[in-house]
């Protein structure tokens, strides 16, 4: 043991963190109205502010479902950055008040994650946000971050929604409104909450064949009012049914059987049920969370550093019981799908699978493998959602880490 | 020993491999983990299986290949590793070990750059040449810490999880029993393998086992187009790639941290995690498009000299103790065997591990973590 020690690990992290580049006194990331709007007032108020938002993402990535549920219905206009960045500037002239506002505005970066020292490190020189751009990734200091990440799709699984044309309401609307992208014509829409009504009734008025809403309680979910319009528009809800599979060919969805038996001619299914509050970097900063079911799923909760504003901060609480709503589908659309239904897309991992515990199919199964399930994981206590798939936590919001599932 | 009763304190993989060698022996075993099996750093590391300066490397190298079979579950076991040497200094270093493993008649292969980029398509023109292991190699650790857990589980082993071990009870120089906060459990040996909580579990026995934890991080990209050969590092970076395809890679540096008795409070990641796509995107440019799809931490304990130790202690005399200093996956096979042997018969059948007796350190200076530099940032 007696050797000479100099007192410092040269292997350590210790000292080599370098300062980031850049610092501000406020980053905002994610510039919808709510992170604009914060990022206005910060500037007016004197702070020196950078506004950041991962849109216009690539073609490649919205491919890939990312940031929100596209589905492959993107019209090749995504394929056009520059186009997409006047897309966006156009739908939002509050982005042009921003930046006289002295806001630096930050278009097609990705806040990857946020740190801070705290329980499990103490290295950093400062608090950072990490961004990327397609060029490059790099680390910016802050004083104060304020969380403007939206919401994102839910997804769910039914036989057939592994195909192009299977997309949410964010993503539909996203590319009817903002980059005016979208590649259907007639869709049939699931849900019949405010997000479903207000998705039916803006494809209708965008000029697309919207041939119904399908509600899998007994009557329509969302406010008297929109219910009214949509019933107005000459929009059919079909309540107390669910979708039981979708069909398509070569280029995606064709049609949708429904529990009745009744077969509905259509090249997009929007799954409207709901979105999810897109917390990744608060969970990135081990932010606390709790579960609100009236405000979309887990919200960050309570921490005075960490500001959340829009829909990332919870969705507006109307009193209905989300969480409560997407069990119902879940169950129905569980009831109906088979051992073969592909559960996860990313990962390819059917709904037997995923019951029974099963590992990829470029893995042997011998019997003992056979005989496992979530039955017997479950008869060791209480276990993790990420305990079936034996899969590591993903990264707080890369871009890859938002598939719809 | 058949027949008696066996409490395995923490069911991270070396806890679970050997209480796997020891049911498999007929021994009743009971494993209690403070949480989920193989949750922390046992199922979030490299997956290396290449440890040629333990003295458990034959017996690991010996058995790796059967895993499959013995356990009845999929590990994702390969053969086979390549070093790739990005500087000048690393190629130096490099062909220095494949000469040391030459001389020991370990199968090595020299590889010029062009056979690095033959061998390995995800590599460039970029590197000063590679080191061909014939031997060694990786596994899933995900799927084996749960390959084990469930092998324990069919030769009528059961596993305790969500039960934090309080403390235990001892008589006539023996542990007789472990407490958790629920239940006690009676038993004839226990094997502490509890990772970062293994100082503050045998203090309460009168025992110091020095060790210091430290955060090791990794990140994982997008499925990249299958290579022959995914165990692939070198760079100041070690990983392979998963059978999926998935570029699964770890690095230094690390940050020395204090763990209380409970365990990690948080195992964070950190920008570090930049660093380690930039080294990678080095390692294999062919790669470096990919998006990083998860990152991760995990708190590893070292010793002072950074070996392990596997101990069977003198008093109480039916203690075990077991700590891998950052080398616990790939050895498990073998370290369970040790254990399994050190709890039955007292003495490892299958090769000397005096080396990693924890007298070494009996005279050890109180201040070994300062002076080594191992001290949390404060």
């Amino acid at each position: 043991m007696e050797l000479n020690f100099t007192g410092t690990d040269i292997c350590a992290i210790n000292g080599t963190r370098s300062a980031p580049e850049t610092h501000y006194d406020i980053v905002v990331v994610g510039a919808g109205p709510s992170g604009v709007a914060a990022a206005i007032d910060a500037a007016k108020a004197g702070a020196k502010v950078l506004l950041v938002d991962e849109n216009p993402v690539s073609g490649a990535l919205m491919g890939n479902d990312i940031p929100l549920y596209f589905g492959g219905r993107m019209t090749a206009a995504t394929q056009n950055t520059d186009r997409m960045l006047e897309a966006i500037f156009m739908s939002m002239p509050a982005l042009e008040n921003a930046m006289d506002a002295g806001v630096e505005l930050l278009l097609g970066t990705t806040a990857w994650g946020v740190y801070r020292n705290g329980p499990g490190v103490a290295s950093l020189p400062q608090q950072v946000v990490g961004l990327a751009d397609s060029e490059r990734s790099w680390l910016v200091g802050f004083d104060k971050i304020i969380l403007a990440t939206g919401a994102r799709d839910l997804a769910m699984s039914f036989p057939g929604w592994n195909q192009p044309g299977v997309m949410g309401a964010a993503a539909l609307q996203m590319l009817l409104t903002r980059y005016e992208a979208f590649a259907g014509q007639r869709i049939l829409v699931l849900g019949s909450h405010d997000l479903a009504l207000e998705t039916a009734l803006l494809a209708q008025a965008r000029g697309i064949d919207v041939v119904g809403l399908i509600e899998v309680r007994d009557a329509p979910q969302g406010n008297a009012e929109l219910v009214a319009q949509v019933a107005a528009a000459g929009i059919a809800i079909h309540c107390g049914q669910t979708i039981t599979s979708a069909t398509g060919g070569i280029n995606g969805i064709e049609s949708a059987t429904l529990s009745t038996g009744d077969v509905v001619a259509c090249d997009t299914i929007c799954v409207a049920i709901g979105l999810i509050p897109s917390i990744e970097l608060v969970d990135a900063m081990h932010g606390p969370r709790a579960l609100n079911a009236t405000r979309g799923g887990y919200i960050p909760a309570g921490e005075p550093s960490v500001t959340a504003v829009g829909d990332c901060a919870g969705l507006a609480d109307s009193g209905f019981d989300h969480v409560a709503y997407r069990m119902d589908w879940m169950r129905a659309l569980s009831d109906i799908s088979a051992d073969d239904t592909i559960i996860c897309q990313c990962e390819e991992v059917t709904r037997a699978d995923l019951i029974g515990v099963q590992p990829p199919n470029y893995l042997s199964r011998p019997a003992p493998m056979c005989a496992r399930s979530l039955d017997t994981l479950l008869e060791d206590g209480p276990a993790n959602p990420d305990q079936p798939a034996r899969q590591p936590p993903r990264t707080g919001s890369s871009a890859a880490a938002q598939n719809p599932c | 020993m058949s027949g008696s009763e066996v409490v395995i304190v923490g069911g991270g993989v070396t806890g679970l491999s050997a209480g796997w060698w020891l049911a498999r022996s007929g021994v009743k075993v009971t494993v209690l983990d403070k949480f989920i099996v193989g949750w922390e750093a046992s199922g979030r590391n490299g997956g290396g299986a290449s440890h040629y300066s333990s003295p458990l490397f034959d017996e690991e190298q010996r058995l790796w290949p059967q895993m499959d079979e013995l356990l009845g579950y999929p590990t994702e076991h390969q053969k086979g590793r390549i070093l790739i040497a990005m500087t000048e200094r690393q190629w130096e270093q490099y062909r220095f070990i494949a000469e040391r493993h030459t001389r020991l008649n370990h199968p090595v292969e020299l590889l010029d750059v062009k056979q690095v980029q033959e061998a390995v398509p995800l590599a460039g023109d970029n590197s000063f040449g590679g080191v061909h292991y014939k031997f060694g190699g990786h596994a899933n650790p995900q799927r084996s810490v749960q390959a084990y857990a469930w092998a324990l589980q069919d030769l009528g082993g059961k596993i305790v999880q969500h039960s934090p071990v309080t403390d235990f009870e001892t008589a006539g120089g023996k542990v007789t029993a472990v407490k958790t906060a629920n239940a006690t459990y009676g038993c004839d040996a226990v094997v502490v393998a509890a990772g970062p909580q293994i100082p503050q579990l045998m203090a309460q026995l009168g025992v110091d086992v020095p060790l210091a934890a430290a955060r090791a991080e990794m990140i994982i990209t997008e499925p990249a187009p299958m290579m022959p050969l995914g165990g692939v590092d070198g760079h100041k970076i070690y990983g392979r790639q998963t059978l999926r395809g998935n570029l699964a890679y770890g690095g230094g540096p690390h940050e020395w941290l204090d763990v209380d008795a409970t365990g990690p409070a948080a195992r964070p990641s950190t920008p570090l995690a930049r660093n380690l796509a930039k080294r990678l995107a080095e390692l294999l440019p062919k790669a470096a498009h990919l998006n990083v799809i998860r990152s991760w931490a995990g708190i590893i304990e070292n010793s002072p000299d950074g070996r392990p130790i596997i101990d069977r202690l003198t008093s109480p005399d039916n203690v075990v103790v077991a700590s891998m200093s950052s080398v616990g996956f790939g050895l498990s096979p073998a370290s369970g065997h040790a254990i399994r042997d050190l709890v039955i018969d007292g003495k490892c059948s299958f090769a000397d591990i005096d080396i990693l007796k924890l007298s070494r350190f009996d005279n050890l200076e109180s201040d070994w973590r300062e002076k080594r530099g191992w001290m949390p940032i404060s």
